[in-house]
């Protein structure tokens, strides 16, 4: 018996110290990544300066005079992404309203797969099947087709997965008591719904708003093969858009490492990691209130 | 529980496996490059234009692969003007180049790999069969704005160009748009463009759906839309009009060495000149052998 516990002891020390060191692993990846892309940008943040990146709407990174401004692709981002939850958000709140609420049976578990599956498709997928249904339908309405209106529309299709996994978990998790009271108080199903199940379930939908926010402000091979890519800042959602991720993506392949080009497409990068952990610590901040009452 | 136990085990197997693999891989790296006690050389340095480069880098790895291992290449991809520099320099035992020499550079040895002709397509539904030179300038530099001008309908023209860093754009920069007063080399302006794409396969794709259409790309690849070529100044894009000089939107990649070249550097370029492979994944990807 002793010897057994021994070597018990010695085998779960052994998988303790396996498992802390995989598991640090991620921790020293966020780590790098982190130490990297901040050294590699310094350059372009000292040389061309942080307000001139942010506030500059010219990027001619090639020209003689070289200029370094975001703002156009700080806009597109912006814009791209807010379509594509004009877009995404109604379908799917509804969906999974639908199904936590009103689908049964064989339907809705044959939804529920479909969802899945979205998430399953890759961008470069999405974006293939952007460039030959989505930018002929959208050249009908004026200008090329490749435009900010094709990437909020494929966008707005990419976020449905994350938003409706996660609301509609929010959704079943109200407690089962509201909708009793409800009901018994005389209420219909579609009064509960609106007047107990979506206010009770609040956090969980910025929570799902979040997640898409983040979802679609970081896509890159969709976007770049349907937005058009110039770094302008647009009139209309006809007009093409440049994205923080196309940019980065679009140069990187030939740029000269070490240049003033290269530390800017890192800056680039750095702009956007910053926003990403603004959203991330949104996200954190909104689950512990909801997790708090 | 033998089940879960095995099952336990085999996991830890696997994480371990995983783990030293990615050790001994990084380790392998760091081995190859520090041995060289033969005579010969067996590092080569290859510095030069990055519209070469990605093609050195495939044709060096070709080479590795079927012919000599023991070499271990360098391809460092910084413009040609920096790859002539660092062969007159010593520092490059061969410099890749995607234009001609100038006057004041060299004398060098040269070696043609093969040329790359680019070819100028539109729509094939647009009535536009031939522009000049000029007019291609006037398109790129935002001054004609409507196919009109070019006796075509009555449509404003669609810019498509590739992405900054781009070898194609660079050379067509180069030969179309030129210099300006202070000979500073012109860049295409993206806000007047209707589309950056960054890739040949996009670009193709854009002016193949797209009937106000105007963009260039590597002549080779042009097959594979059904896109139509404008002739420049009425002459063809073709690879006899490259060939006898009278199509001028070509260049030449070249491959230059200080000193007439020996040993395995002499090797490695004759093989690059002759094999069948080679000059085959030129071609394959558009170029003129």
């Amino acid at each position: 018996m002793k010897i057994k516990a021994t070597r018990k002891n010695k085998s779960e020390g052994f998988y303790q110290g396996l498992f802390f060191l995989t598991a640090s692993i991620s921790v020293l990846a966020v780590g790098l990544i982190t130490v990297m892309i901040f050294y590699n940008a310094w350059p372009a943040f000292r040389e061309i300066g942080l307000w001139d990146l942010l506030s500059g709407n010219k990027w001619t990174p090639t020209a003689s005079n070289p200029l370094f401004g975001l703002l156009p692709m700080i806009v597109g981002s912006m814009v791209i992404t807010l379509l594509a939850l004009v877009i995404g958000l109604p379908i799917g709140i509804a969906t999974s309203i639908f199904l936590a609420e009103l689908a049964k049976g064989k339907f809705a578990a044959v939804l529920r797969r479909s969802v899945e599956m979205l998430a399953a498709v890759p961008s470069v997928v999405y974006g293939f099947v952007g460039l030959t249904l989505v930018v002929p339908f959208v050249q009908r309405l004026g200008g090329t087709g490749l435009s900010i209106l094709s990437a909020g529309i494929i966008l707005g299709v990419m976020i449905l997965p994350t938003m409706i996994s996660v609301y509609e978990v929010s959704l079943r998790a109200v407690p089962s008591e509201f909708k009793e009271g409800s009901l018994a108080l005389g209420a219909s199903h579609w009064q509960t719904i609106g007047r107990v199940l979506i206010p009770a379930s609040r956090s969980g939908l910025l929570t799902a708003i979040a997640l898409s926010i983040g979802r679609a402000v970081g896509e890159t091979m969709a976007v770049i093969l349907v937005a058009g890519n110039i770094p302008l800042i647009p009139d209309s959602i006809l007009d093409p858009a440049r994205t923080l991720t196309v940019n980065i993506i679009m140069e990187m392949g030939y740029v000269e490492p070490g240049s003033l080009h290269y530390s800017a497409l890192f800056a680039t990068g750095a702009i956007l990691f910053v926003f990403i952990m603004f959203i991330n610590i949104g996200v954190q901040l909104i689950t512990r209130k909801a997790v708090k009452k | 529980m033998k089940k879960i136990k095995m099952g336990k085990t085999l996991m830890a197997m696997v994480l371990v496996l995983s783990l030293s693999l990615l050790f001994t891989a990084c380790g392998n790296t760091d081995e190859e490059t520090g041995d060289s006690d033969t005579t010969e050389q067996t590092k080569i340095t290859i510095v030069g234009s990055t519209s070469v480069g990605p093609h050195m880098d495939a044709l060096t790895k070709m080479y590795n692969d079927s012919v000599d291992g023991s070499i271990s290449f360098t391809v460092e991809q910084v413009g040609s003007g920096q790859g002539i520099q660092a062969v007159s320099d010593g520092s490059a035992d061969i410099g890749m180049s995607s234009r001609e020499l100038k006057e004041d550079e060299g004398p060098m040895e040269e070696f043609q790999l093969c040329t790359d002709g680019i070819s100028i397509i539109v729509n094939s539904a647009n009535p536009v069969e031939d522009i000049t030179m000029e007019q291609l300038k006037a398109i790129y530099m935002g001054e004609i704005t409507n196919w009109s001008e070019l006796g075509g309908e009555d449509a404003e023209i669609n810019l498509y160009t590739r992405e900054s860093t781009s070898g194609t754009r660079g050379a067509f920069e180069e030969l179309v748009l030129g210099k300006d007063a202070n000979d500073e080399q012109i860049v295409i302006d993206e806000t007047i463009c209707a589309a950056v794409q960054n890739s040949n396969g996009q670009l193709g794709q854009g002016v193949e759906s797209d009937p106000y259409a105007i963009g260039y790309l590597s002549m080779g690849l042009v097959e594979n839309y059904s896109i139509k070529t404008l002739s420049i100044d009425g002459v063809e894009a073709t690879t006899e009009n490259i060939e006898n000089g009278s199509y001028v939107l070509s260049r030449p990649f070249l491959l230059l060495t200080l000193t007439t070249p020996e040993g395995n550097v002499s090797d490695f370029l004759n093989w690059l000149i002759s094999n069948a492979d080679a000059r085959e994944y030129l071609e394959e990807n558009g170029f003129i052998v």
